[in-house]
């Protein structure tokens, strides 16, 4: 009796107000309840933590000046070059966009890592010998204090690339191009490819060109790791989610001849977060398309390519996923430590893959032959029929090999002349371009990088002029055929 | 990897020792690495010693143009090797080196079309750029490139313009090099003599000797023993022994 006595006199307060239970707290606990206002003052002031109804920390925030759909390598290095050529410093907000943390399909993880500058075409060779000057001082862009270097894992082999009959002509003024622009490549007779290369069959084989300086592979996930960390120290903001959709305005104007044209202007993305509806609406100025092989349904989404065929307004972004094969096979008496990266005449390539005679290598397939590219699913059928015979003929120790594992990664390949998009789109015009690449993205990217920094900064380009691969051309109708395009 | 080219670098005091990431990860987290965490400026001077100790590098690698104008790549290449510490030997002459000041006679720049016949950069700063120098001496038949601490495999691939006349290659515990820059040595059809003893980069010593006397089937390849990484058991060491050898 007494301790039931005692329960109902403590549980009340002293004054016997027991049944005033306002927030659960008793009225006159004054302890309690200054500490809540407290809290509540602290909660609202500026620099206190405004606890909302739940944590929002992985939604992007609500206002940034440049927004990046893509967080590869393309899309890494724009960000990078924006912070560095930014003046003053800390001047814009950027934001990188991308779907999938893990890069799962992201065709920079999954790509051979070859870099060269055999190509025909000026701009690809600048934009090359530029990357390689990156890759060599890494070290020196991409440095954070008290993190380790970065090392990745450069090989300097070179590409040999063969020709045959039909072909000679064109590699040797290809050749003639490349040097020109400061490359250092030489041509080979099919004697001194004997002499050299022991291993390679050189019948059918009219020209060689073999690359001896600033050529080989590396490893791209070392060179993304790297971006990312110098990217963030920057104070570059990262959000997974999926760009949905682009709220833009429209203005009418009226060029010169009379005819009628629509500007667009984005002004906000809508970033979708995984696994559920949410979104967020991102406030931007400037809209960046690296999205590699979806670039051409994100330039959907802005509206690029709505109206009649024919005309500017159009003229949809030639930008779509190709799948291609990468094999990696295994074969005790094959070629040595000297192996350059081998493009045969046919197309099908090879390269050396570590120090336990291991090789990559491919082929892509024609245009009738191509894959869907609907999933990354290996067709080792493929190995047998179109890659296998072509090495094995070029390199006689390729006819006994054992195919160890295969992947299959994306080309962002642009159908209408497989060269990059770079710049911003003339209609919609806060929309900015890095991508089309159609294989050769990775061994170009910081140099394209700094091209679309110096186009959103200055408005032209400054260090390379990569006018020729402006939106425009699609339109016009100006195809910039590059001729090696593996 | 160990950062080398943080070391032996004199800044301020205790400034330079915060900007090497060994340190930081020896001895925890310094005074100036919490301040470094939590002001832009401290940061942003950080940044600026590690630029320094870049630049620095650079200064020492710089291309003497006006004595290659005046007397030629022979002189030019000599005189870069000798500023760096290293010595040079003419064709025909004794090796010139700096004595403990870093003084070294001028004589050579009286015979500038002598060439070069060896040189020994063995402990310089000699990187990238600085080759330039090197490269340009054409009949050079012996580089000693020991212990060199920015030789890297940027740097092999650069040696295939010394091909006709590099006889003897020692590239023996620089920390840079790796094997995949050991593969662009092929281009040296001359040579006869390489040493890639001591390699720290290099993931497989003993296969890579041996992929590299693949390579090169006219050269004597000094490095790692090819059994060296193998485990001999004690069965049969004993064998070894015991066995006689078949007459």
């Amino acid at each position: 009796m007494l301790r039931r006595s005692l329960q109902f006199a403590l549980g009340r307060d002293v004054l016997g107000r027991g049944l005033g239970t306002h927030r659960g707290g008793s009225t006159l606990d004054w302890n309690g309840k200054m500490s809540e206002i407290k809290k509540k003052i602290q909660s609202v002031l500026p620099g206190g933590a405004w606890t909302q109804l739940h944590d929002t920390s992985y939604l992007p925030p609500e206002h940034s000046d440049v927004v990046i759909v893509g967080g590869g390598v393309m899309g890494l290095s724009v960000a990078y070059w924006l912070k560095r050529l930014e003046r003053p410093r800390g001047a814009i907000r950027v934001l990188v966009v991308e779907r999938d943390h893990t890069y799962s399909q992201a065709s920079t993880v999954l790509s051979v890592g070859g870099i060269r500058q055999q190509f025909s075409v000026p701009e690809n060779i600048q934009l090359s010998l530029f990357s390689i000057d990156f890759l060599r001082n890494i070290n020196e862009y991409l440095a954070v204090v008290d993190d380790p270097p970065l090392d990745i894992q450069f090989n300097p082999s070179g590409y040999l690339l063969l020709a045959s009959e039909k072909g000679a002509a064109v590699l040797e003024s290809n050749v003639r191009v490349q040097r020109q622009e400061g490359a250092k490549v030489c041509l080979m007779s099919p004697e001194q490819l004997r002499n050299k290369f022991p291993w390679i069959n050189p019948e059918g084989v009219a020209l060689a060109s073999y690359g001896m300086e600033h050529e080989g592979w590396f490893d791209p996930w070392s060179l993304l790791q790297g971006l990312r960390r110098k990217v963030q120290s920057m104070g570059v903001l990262f959000c997974q989610g999926e760009v949905t959709r682009f709220v833009s305005s429209s203005n009418h104007a009226e060029t010169p001849s009379g005819e009628e044209v629509t500007l667009k202007r984005v002004h906000e993305v809508h970033v979708k977060i995984d696994h559920s509806l949410e979104y967020q609406p991102v406030e931007c100025a400037i809209v960046i398309n690296a999205a590699g092989a979806w670039s051409g349904q994100i330039a959907e989404l802005a509206g690029v390519g709505k109206g009649p065929p024919g005309t500017l307004q159009g003229t949809k972004l030639p930008v779509e996923p190709r799948k291609r094969y990468v094999y990696l096979w295994n074969c005790p008496q094959g070629p040595g430590l000297e192996t350059p990266f081998v493009i045969d005449a046919s197309g099908a390539y090879f390269r050396r893959e570590g120090l336990g005679n291991n090789y990559l290598g491919g082929c892509s397939p024609t245009e009738e032959e191509e894959p869907d590219p609907e999933n990354l699913e290996v067709d080792h059928e493929f190995f047998q029929d179109k890659v296998w015979p072509p090495l094995a003929q070029r390199v006689p120790a390729f006819e006994s090999l054992k195919v160890r594992s295969a992947w299959a990664g994306y080309y962002d390949y642009n159908t209408f002349d497989q060269n990059g998009v770079v710049g911003p789109h003339p209609l919609v015009v806060n929309m900015y371009f890095a991508t089309g690449f159609s294989g050769h993205g990775l061994q170009q990217a910081p140099a394209v990088g700094r091209a679309v920094a110096e186009m959103v900064l200055h408005g032209n380009f400054q260090t390379i002029n990569l006018s020729p691969f402006l939106f425009n051309r699609f339109h016009l109708g100006e195809k910039v055929h590059e001729h090696n395009i593996i | 990897m160990a950062p080398v080219w943080n070391q032996g670098t004199r800044g301020i005091h205790g400034l330079s020792k915060a900007v090497a990431p060994e340190d930081s990860q020896r001895k925890g987290r310094s005074l100036l690495q919490f301040l470094a965490d939590h002001f832009y400026d401290v940061q942003a001077l950080r940044e600026y010693l590690l630029r320094k100790q870049v630049l620095k590098v650079h200064q020492k690698n710089r291309p003497f143009t006006h004595i290659k104008e005046r007397f030629g790549p022979h002189a030019a290449g000599a005189y870069f090797i000798l500023k760096q510490g290293g010595a040079v030997k003419f064709q025909g002459k004794e090796w010139i080196r700096p004595n403990t000041r870093g003084r070294f006679s001028l004589d050579f720049l009286k015979f500038p079309e002598v060439p070069v016949e060896a040189v020994d950069a063995s402990g310089s700063a000699i990187n990238y750029h600085g080759l330039d120098n090197l490269l340009a001496l054409k009949e050079l038949q012996s580089l000693w490139l020991r212990h060199c601490p920015h030789v890297d495999d940027w740097c092999l691939s650069r040696l295939h313009s010394l091909a006709n006349s590099l006889q003897e290659l020692s590239l023996a515990g620089c920390p840079r090099i790796s094997e995949r820059g050991l593969a662009c040595l092929h281009h040296l059809q001359n040579l006869r003599r390489l040493d890639i003893s001591d390699l720290p980069a290099v993931s497989n010593p003993g296969l890579t000797q041996i992929l590299v006397e693949e390579m090169l089937p006219n050269c004597e390849v000094l490095g790692a023993d090819w059994t060296q990484g193998l485990r001999l058991g004690p069965e049969e060491q004993s064998r070894d022994t015991a066995s006689p050898i078949p007459a």
